[in-house]
């Protein structure tokens, strides 16, 4: 602090007028730079909406959105197979990672030693920080033949009765996809759930042991009703990075464009077939189906995000309210 | 019955723990294999060439490793004067309509998923163009880098304490330079920061650049040509049907991977040495 105090600009003479210049020029430059954040944002809408508008238009929206073919060759465009994937495979890892993810918080902010946070804390910001084609690559190389040859067979043999397990076991699919995406959002509602967690007062968690609680009872009873919007807000959070993700997916999924109710089965996300097919789309109402797939992706994601935000946001408030 | 209650607690206990040894597994395992496969084949021959046809010895991804460069080089060029200075702005003016506004949007806009963002650059730049090129990659990473930069640049400059702004302000200073010079001169480490993760992000991308940058199986320097990638390349390494190839695969995860944790690891450190980074 004594450095940059000692790096002060001397004040110079300046005559007043130039002072204000430089302080309208420096205000300008920064209204401008906050003001180009609102324009990519409209920009963003408005591509999106003009490269998806002839496919809606030649389609029609309901038909496009509810439609089970898609065959860019005859001209076929349903997005139907592309909705369906990325919601089974989101609730996988959803379903995955939500138990891990609390678990994994609740021991770090309440139960385990606190000499093991910054290690685990740093594990978990490394597994945020790898790259989506490199958990691909894992997840093609090693959990696809993983799933294929312990996970499918085991549930298979356990809840085999579920139409959910059965079929054909290739390890490429729905279930390859979910699990690599739990691992890839477990960060993102750790890192959330923890934030939460932190902000419950102490008070209502004293007053619980006071009572008598075992340090379990403390967390069911003053802990987890009191995060419980917050958790969900971090879920949804997680879920708005599994519905966008595209590298990890597209290499396991199996790219399959049809509907299966098996989860072993390969299927295909909105994602994974723009991924795919963007770049190799020749006629121009593939690529306005492509976008319009793209669109309907950020429809969905904007949604989710914000509807996260306004629950951490409201946890947090009442939470401050309360202590 | 307290023994019941005593065993709950333990289950709990338990169960809480090895979901912490649940999370750990996938990335031990990742960090083992990419690093135990990708080593044999991380040669200087592979980090300094361009790729092979199949059945050819050696082959590397130099070019990508120049491409992803490049357009991260370009990319920056764009995202850091907006980014910085939105954070800058919300940080010292944000406190108005315009200023909540633009920090719901930064918000939004940094959980749209990259691909949108890909489908974007290439409207504005591809589409205009009439050919993929390195610039409209650079363009697809500027999208993704400017949100995150400036949610972080705006948590940074709030750090610094009022009283040194009062200090400077006290002295006659005028706003613009207090801002510039004693505001955003303490705040540096952490924008620094703020910068090297942005760009770890863009380097580590994929999905965008499939479709604005496309690939090349050649040297460019060259902003208005398509360009390889690093990471388009282990994409195209690891879906392609070839054992030499997957192993290329690998040992470009490996670089990549390198590439990315070097930048992380620089961020954590510029923000460690300078004041506001004790945040963390």
């Amino acid at each position: 602090m004594a450095a940059s105090l000692a790096r002060l600009p001397t004040a110079a003479p300046s005559p007043r007028r130039s002072r204000r210049a430089g302080d309208r020029l420096w205000s300008v430059g920064l209204v401008a730079a906050g003001g180009a954040i609102l324009l990519v944002a409209g920009l963003v809408i408005l591509v999106l909406g003009r490269a998806a508008a002839p496919a809606f238009h030649a389609l029609g929206v309901g038909r496009f959105l509810a439609g089970q073919d898609w065959d860019p060759v005859s001209g076929a465009f349903g997005a139907l197979p592309f909705i369906y994937g990325t919601l089974v495979t989101s609730a996988v890892a959803i379903l995955v990672a939500l138990p891990v993810a609390v678990g994994l918080s609740l021991f770090l902010a309440e139960m385990g030693p606190p000499r093991l946070r910054p290690p685990v804390a740093f594990a978990i910001e490394t597994l945020a920080s790898i790259p989506s084609v490199i958990y691909g690559l894992w997840g093609l190389f090693v959990l696809v033949p993983w799933v294929r040859t312990t996970v499918e067979p085991l549930l298979g043999r356990l809840l085999g009765w579920l139409p959910l397990f059965t079929g054909p076991r290739i390890g490429l699919g729905y279930l390859s996809a979910g699990l690599i995406l739990a691992v890839m959002i477990l960060p993102t509602i750790a890192a959330v759930t923890q934030e939460v967690l932190r902000s419950i007062p102490p008070a209502l968690k004293e007053g619980a042991l006071a009572l008598g609680a075992t340090r379990w009872e403390m967390i069911r009873i003053a802990v987890l009703p009191t995060a419980r919007a917050g958790i969900l807000g971090a879920t949804l959070l997680g879920l708005g990075r599994a519905l966008g993700e595209t590298m990890a997916v597209t290499m396991v999924i199996g790219n399959a464009p049809e509907i299966h109710a098996s989860l072993f089965a390969a299927g295909y996300s909105l994602p994974a077939v723009i991924a795919n097919e963007f770049a190799e789309a020749t006629s121009p109402l593939h690529l306005s189906a492509l976008a319009a797939l793209a669109l309907v992706l950020l429809g969905v994601t904007l949604v989710l995000n914000s509807a996260a935000r306004v629950l951490v946001l409201l946890t947090s408030r009442r939470l401050g309210e309360a202590s | 019955m307290r023994l019941r209650r005593r065993l709950a607690d333990l289950a709990m206990t338990g169960l809480c723990a090895l979901a912490v040894g649940v999370a750990l597994v996938p990335l031990a395992s990742l960090l083992w294999l990419v690093v135990s496969r990708g080593l044999p084949g991380l040669t200087p021959a592979f980090l300094l060439g361009r790729p092979a046809p199949v059945g050819d010895p050696g082959g590397g991804v130099g070019n990508g490793i120049v491409g992803t460069f490049l357009m991260v080089g370009l990319a920056s060029l764009l995202a850091v004067p907006i980014g910085v200075g939105a954070g800058i702005f919300l940080a010292e003016e944000g406190d108005g309509p315009l200023g909540r506004a633009i920090r719901f949007v930064a918000e939004v806009l940094a959980c749209v998923p990259s691909i949108v963002l890909g489908i974007v650059a290439y409207a504005v730049v591809v589409i205009p163009m009439g050919h993929f090129s390195a610039i409209a990659g650079a363009v697809a990473m500027a999208l993704l880098m400017v949100p995150p930069l400036a949610r972080a640049t705006e948590e940074f400059v709030r750090l610094v304490p009022g009283t040194l702004r009062e200090a400077s302000l006290a002295l006659g200073v005028p706003a613009w330079r207090t801002s510039l010079r004693v505001v955003v001169r303490t705040a540096l480490g952490g924008i620094t920061t703020a910068m090297l993760l942005a760009v770890a992000r863009a380097a580590g991308e994929t999905a965008p650049l499939l479709f604005t940058s496309l690939n090349n199986q050649y040297w460019n320097l060259r902003p208005d040509l398509p360009t390889a990638s690093l990471t388009v390349q282990i994409f195209n390494f690891a879906i392609s049907p070839y054992e030499s190839w997957h192993a290329q695969a690998w040992s470009g995860a490996l670089a990549l991977l390198l590439l990315v944790g070097v930048l992380n690891l620089l961020a954590r450190f510029a923000a460690r040495d300078r004041l506001g980074g004790g945040s963390r």
